[in-house]
């Protein structure tokens, strides 16, 4: 029987029925008594000097409160970037200004040169066309390998377009260069991951509001990390200390890392509603939002592998050009670095790897961390030339993960790319892979496809990823600017009932049913006892978000954290009501016991007791039940699994339909299985939209030539199978409370080689041995030029 | 978007009256026109919503045989009513955009504004249908003049369009990957005077019609009397989504496809 | 111009300029906040209600446009009593949803295909929503949501 409550219970999500009704209450929902509306002019050339800004004109038009422009953040400070890099001769990356507004030059369309503040949003829009920006084009750095050539330049206080140039590890290099030397077979794949654009369907928005009387402010935001923004924007931007400052994200549509970051739009509206002394509120439009929001992924990638005779991995070494954009975003530097190369010996033991990435400037929007954030780029590139090299060698592909596995009693495993994996058993997950996929059935299945003249291919590949980065010294002596912890208080009602007010905040996992189920398991009491408060840095204590599968991981490990203090405390006041010693008292079904006698006292009298405290041990136990915890784990968790995927590919159109498609992940424990399933659902549809469907492209002179959904392609009903998703193989995390190891990335980072890998497949074996890679995404024109280039 | 007055005319009438007025625009569902307005790309001062019209409405059969089609006639519509008579064209229109968008588009709407990935010129370049405005008959092969460019004057409204059914016909689209559009659609009508043949989303002058697939097919209406055909790429729209000679094969592959399931 | 219209039942009216689409009507008008407006070409869905009993993207039609018609958003959608109608509660029932913000257009085109075809295959539903985009659940349980509001066994179709 399932559990119908607590951990492991497919719990109904309780935020559901606002969502459903019409009741959600997203930033754009809140409209602020006297709020005015900010329309920003943004550059239409990716990189140019700016000569003049004319505002006369917009100034002089209806409605309008104030048009700023850079001088108005005279003194203001940049947007920050939270993780510095150092390059592999040790020296600081290079890192330029991110101005709330263009200063001096624009570098990438899009880029806000001026912002209309209006009575209205279609005054602010009129007059945001009459702002005169007067530009000298500059040429637009776009293609990586040629901007760390020479030539123009973005920043030219910098003197270069190259971020860093960083290996890791650098003392790996030269026994990675001689496994190379002496390898039976080397495999070498260049690949692109492509370019995405996120696209949480709520655009961003963001409400300034300055109250003269206090001298404080208020952001709405949607943030996946209102304390991250509150403390950045406080702190580095606009110079608020914290105690003035509150950043409240209420429901958030979506993020997929896109409202991780601090954007300079927050920035504005909390600097012009004291400017104005109004509410300022910004809506981005989607086309905006194409524009604005930060992009994912973006790599060029050479790799090698190296295999002895018997298909025995023996080096492994990559070199990969990553996109910065035109600015560091929040994370963007961490993405191609520490959240990449650490995943570079994938699920397999292979004794050398060496891991180069360029870090480059661009005339584009910058790019930052988007669902996988790093791993995906990893996961990638090793499991499509593992493939090429099993076709190469002629090997089976699962044969060969199979050979090369970390095999399961060797965890701890210490990875010679610094991370050490605590638990996994990838034989597992293959064989539960095989077993949901029914791959003994391909090949009947392929005939069918064929007698439709269509080719079927199978992919399948593995991944592993890393969650909960942590631990905070260890990240601080990487150079992360920010503590990975979370927090969480618990407070405890005279009745009984609790809240958890919690760091982390949802914006669609489903915390405010999943925490819930932990504590109700935890106390023994009902689930909806518990309710959940987050995203409000007035009423939570400081902790640093969702992202990075890391809100259960690290964030629940907190609540637990807290959870046990309250217990603690509680059979402290239980002993006293039953005048019991303390260590005998046992907890159970929400009720105290003393041990070895029928006497018992529930967890509602002990909350009473604990806030009405007549017959209490005032003497040593305040009153009150409330406790807050930090936790900060000792290192990240590992989830791996085995994915499979099954496409038909129509030859004479070069259109991919993908058949099926299995995952069978390894989360450690379960919280609530139908929420995990979910995410692995939505980290499928995004990975093979990255494979299928999705890219930003721009045009050599900076234009998004994908600036809407009529070039970008979503993944839609229609595009998407229904998923075999499996999570029982579980080998718990071993370090943190509830075992748990994140489930909101796999599906993204797991699922892109699958499908590219099943495309190659299916031209293999339909005769078309040319074909050895395709770019993603494997579109139908690159599938049609692929076989008859 | 800039601001407009809006008219809802009941009556054409009224309708071609206050498309007299300076800088008026039809709106006829309004699903690529709003769009347009909100990037601000086009400023009528007066928008003229053809949707409150009933006599510019429906699916008929006039006394000729012809499928007629009121100009104001969501694509919805016309895949419901025109699935018996002419299913072919039932099916294009059942193909366009989405639920939501084809229960407000509108063919006299898709035709004034000649996409050229659009799906309806096609078929009514291949029937050789008649444009019905509120001053004149348009025949098929002198209405469209290239991308979004027709032969439509000033304040000129669609009023029907007139399908001549052919005996056999069909409509076979290849998608654009995200605006779903046509990157390649071809609609082939078998008429006892022969084959037409009409090719949306791969030319950069719009939809036109592939003459050596009519010659080939009027004699032998048959995808495999196509094998032999090739096509220029010349000319051909190339962009994220494909090359001209990409579509080149497209129109090839859509128009075989065409003709197997008419 | 002043513009009326009947809003789940009630009648109402306001105030909107010749621009005003019906999204920004309802939304901004009358404080019916359940329509999103996620994208601005027509294309993302969020805003679908219900016309005169048809699915139109609230964001592509013009408030003057939908004077006098009979409109049902999101916030119509609950039984009389409050509490969650056959399809909603379906997609509660199969995590149909997570971040909640393509749900209402979700709900509301998924109600209008029922409308039509009460026993829709899985594929049908999945052609009918291709005019809706979610980021979130990679459609599957949406899919089975709506295959079990219509009566059907969603797990066993999901699973074949």
């Amino acid at each position: 029987m399932p559990k119908d409550h607590g951990i492991g219970a497919s719990s109904k999500r309780r935020e559901d029925v606002r969502f459903l009704t019409g009741k959600g209450r997203y930033t754009d929902d809140i409209n602020l008594r006297g709020q005015a509306h900010a329309v920003f002019v943004r550059s239409q050339v990716a990189h140019g000097k700016i000569r003049k800004i004319d505002t006369s004109d917009a100034e002089a038009m209806p409605g309008v409160l104030k048009v700023f422009t850079s001088a108005d953040f005279d003194g203001k400070g940049g947007v920050p970037c939270g993780w510095q890099i150092h390059d592999r001769a040790g020296n600081p990356m290079l890192e330029p200004k991110h101005p709330i507004l263009a200063e001096g030059k624009v570098r990438y369309v899009g880029d806000a040169v001026a912002c209309v503040v209006a009575e209205t949003l279609e005054q602010a829009r009129d007059a945001a066309e009459a702002v005169v920006v007067d530009i000298d084009e500059l040429p637009a750095v776009i293609d990586m390998k040629e901007a760390v050539k020479g030539g123009a330049l973005v920043h030219d206080e910098l003197g270069s377009n190259l971020c860093y140039d960083w290996g890791f590890i650098e003392d790996n290099k030269a026994a990675t260069d001689e496994a190379f030397k002496t390898a039976h077979h080397v495999t070498t794949l260049e690949l692109v991951n492509n370019r995405l654009i996120p696209n949480a369907m709520e655009p961003r928005v963001a409400i300034g509001d300055y109250s003269q009387a206090g001298d404080d402010y208020t952001l709405y935001t949607t943030s996946q990390n209102p304390h991250m923004i509150r403390l950045l924007m406080g702190a580095f931007v606009l110079s608020i200390p914290e105690h003035k400052l509150r950043v409240v994200a209420p429901d958030v549509g979506g993020g997929f890392g896109s409202k991780i970051f601090h954007y300079v739009e927050e920035a504005f509206v909390t600097h012009a509603s004291k400017v104005v002394n109004r509410p300022v509120k910004w809506t981005c439009s989607r086309s905006e939002s194409f524009l604005t929001d930060a992009h994912g992924r973006d790599h060029v990638t050479k790799i090698e592998l190296a295999l002895d005779k018997d298909g025995h991995f023996q080096a492994i070494r990559t070199e990969t050009y990553a996109n910065m954009g035109a600015y560091l975003s929040t994370f963007s530097t961490a993405v191609p670095t520490y959240l990449h190369g650490t995943l570079m010996a994938g699920n397999y033991k292979t004794p050398h790897v060496y891991v180069n990435v360029k870090a480059v400037f661009t005339n584009t929007v910058p790019v930052d961390a988007y669902r996988g954030a790093g791993r995906p780029e990893a996961t990638y590139q090793l499991e499509r030339v593992i493939d090429m090299a099993a076709r190469e060698m002629g090997i089976d592909p699962i044969e060969i993960r199979r050979r090369n596995f970390v095999q399961p009693d060797e965890f701890p495993y210490q990875t010679p790319v610094a991370v050490q994996y605590d638990t996994g058993n990838y034989q597992a997950t293959m064989d539960k892979l095989i077993e949901i996929a029914d791959l003994a059935g391909f090949e009947k299945r392929r005939a069918e496809s064929a007698k439709k003249g269509l080719l079927r291919g199978l992919g399948v590949n593995c991944y592993i990823e890393a969650c909960g980065i942590a631990p905070s010294n260890l990240v601080g002596q990487l150079g992360a600017r920010a503590g990975l912890y979370e927090s969480a208080t618990v407070r405890v009602n005279a009745t009984g009932g609790l809240v958890v007010m919690t760091g982390s905040h949802s914006h669609g996992q489903g915390h405010e049913t999943a925490f819930p189920q932990v504590i109700a398991e935890m106390i023994g009491i009902p689930e909806n006892m518990i309710e959940v408060v987050h995203g409000d840095t007035a009423n939570t204590p400081m902790g640093m978000g969702t992202y990075g599968s890391r809100s259960l991981a690290v964030g629940g490990s907190a609540m637990v954290k807290a959870t046990n203090k309250i217990i603690a405390k509680a059979k402290k006041i239980a002993a006293h009501l039953m005048e019991a010693s303390e260590g005998d008292i046992e907890l159970k079904d929400g009720k105290f016991s003393v041990a070895g006698t029928d006497k018992s006292v529930d967890w509602g009298a002990v909350c009473l007791a604990a806030y009405v405290p007549h017959n209490y041990p005032l003497e040593s136990l305040e009153p009150g039940l409330e406790e807050t915890a930090f936790y900060d784990p000792s290192n990240f968790t590992y989830p791996a699994g085995a994915y499979a995927c099954e496409v038909e590919v129509d030859p004479e159109t070069g259109k991919v339909t993908i058949c099926s498609f299995a995952a069978a992940d390894d989360f450690g424990n379960v919280v609530n299985p139908m929420i995990v399933s979910g995410q692995v659902h939505g980290g499928l549809a995004q990975g093979i939209g990255q494979a299928m469907l999705e890219a930003a492209a721009y045009d050599e002179n900076g234009q998004l030539l994908s600036g809407s959904y009529m070039d970008y392609a979503m993944p839609r009903a229609d595009d998407l199978p229904f998923y075999k998703v499996d999570h029982s193989c579980q080998t718990p995390c071993t370090h943190n409370p509830l075992g748990v190891k994140g489930c909101g990335e796999a599906g993204a980072i797991g699922s892109p080689p699958a499908v590219v890998n099943a495309v190659i497949d299916a031209l293999q074996r339909g005769g078309h041995k040319h074909v050895t890679h395709i770019d993603m995404p494997v579109s139908p024109s690159r599938v049609w030029q692929a076989i008859n280039g | 978007m800039y601001n407009f007055d809006f008219v809802k005319p009941t009556s054409l009438a009224d309708a071609v009256k206050a498309m007299a007025q300076e800088d008026a625009q039809a709106l006829g569902g309004g699903q690529t026109l709003i769009p347009t307005l909100k990037q601000r790309l086009a400023s009528p001062a007066v928008l003229v919503s053809l949707s409150g019209i009933a006599e510019m409405k429906g699916v008929c059969v006039g006394d000729d045989g012809a499928l007629c089609i009121g100009g104001a006639t969501p694509h919805a519509t016309v895949a419901k009513e025109a699935a018996a008579k002419f299913p072919a064209l039932a099916a294009l229109a059942a193909g366009i955009g989405d639920p939501a968008v084809r229960n407000r588009g509108t063919i006299g709407g898709s035709l004034a504004n000649n996409d050229p990935s659009a799906c309806y010129p096609s078929a009514v370049l291949a029937t050789g249908a008649t444009i019905v405005t509120n001053t004149r008959k348009i025949a098929a092969d002198d209405f469209f003049e290239g991308l979004f460019t027709t032969a439509l004057e000033p304040g000129e409204i669609i009023t029907e369009v007139r399908f001549p059914v052919p005996e056999r016909g069909a409509y076979a689209k290849f998608q654009q990957p995200a605006s779903r559009f046509a990157l390649t659609g071809a609609f082939v009508a078998k008429y006892g005077s022969g084959v037409r043949v009409a090719i949306t989303g791969a030319s950069e002058n719009g939809v036109f019609r592939w003459t050596e697939a009519e010659k080939a097919l009027s004699a032998n209406f048959s995808a495999g009397a196509l094998d032999g055909l090739t096509v220029p790429s010349d000319g051909l729209i190339g962009d994220l989504h494909g090359t001209p000679a990409y579509r080149a094969n497209l129109v090839k592959v859509m128009t075989k496809r065409a003709v197997a399931s008419a | 111009m002043k513009v009326s219209m009947t809003v789940n039942g009630k009648a109402v009216s306001g105030e909107a300029e010749g621009r005003t689409l019906l999204s920004s009507f309802l939304r901004d008008g009358l404080g019916l906040t359940g329509t999103h407006v996620g994208c601005d070409t027509s294309q993302c869905g969020a805003c679908v209600v219900h016309v005169d009993g048809k699915a139109v993207k609230s964001c592509t039609v013009f408030a003057a446009d939908a004077a006098g018609a009979n409109v049902t958003t999101i916030e119509g959608m609950a039984n009389p009593d409050g509490t969650l109608g056959t399809l909603q509660q379906a997609f509660q029932d199969h995590h149909g949803l997570q971040c909640g913000f393509c749900t209402p257009g979700m709900v509301m085109s998924a109600a209008a295909l029922l409308a039509d075809n009460p026993k829709p295959t899985a594929a049908e539903v999945r052609h009918h929503l291709e005019g809706n985009i979610c980021r979130c659940t990679g459609y599957h349980n949406i899919v089975k949501a709506v295959l079990a509001a219509s009566g059907q066994d969603a797990d066993r179709i999901a699973a074949e």
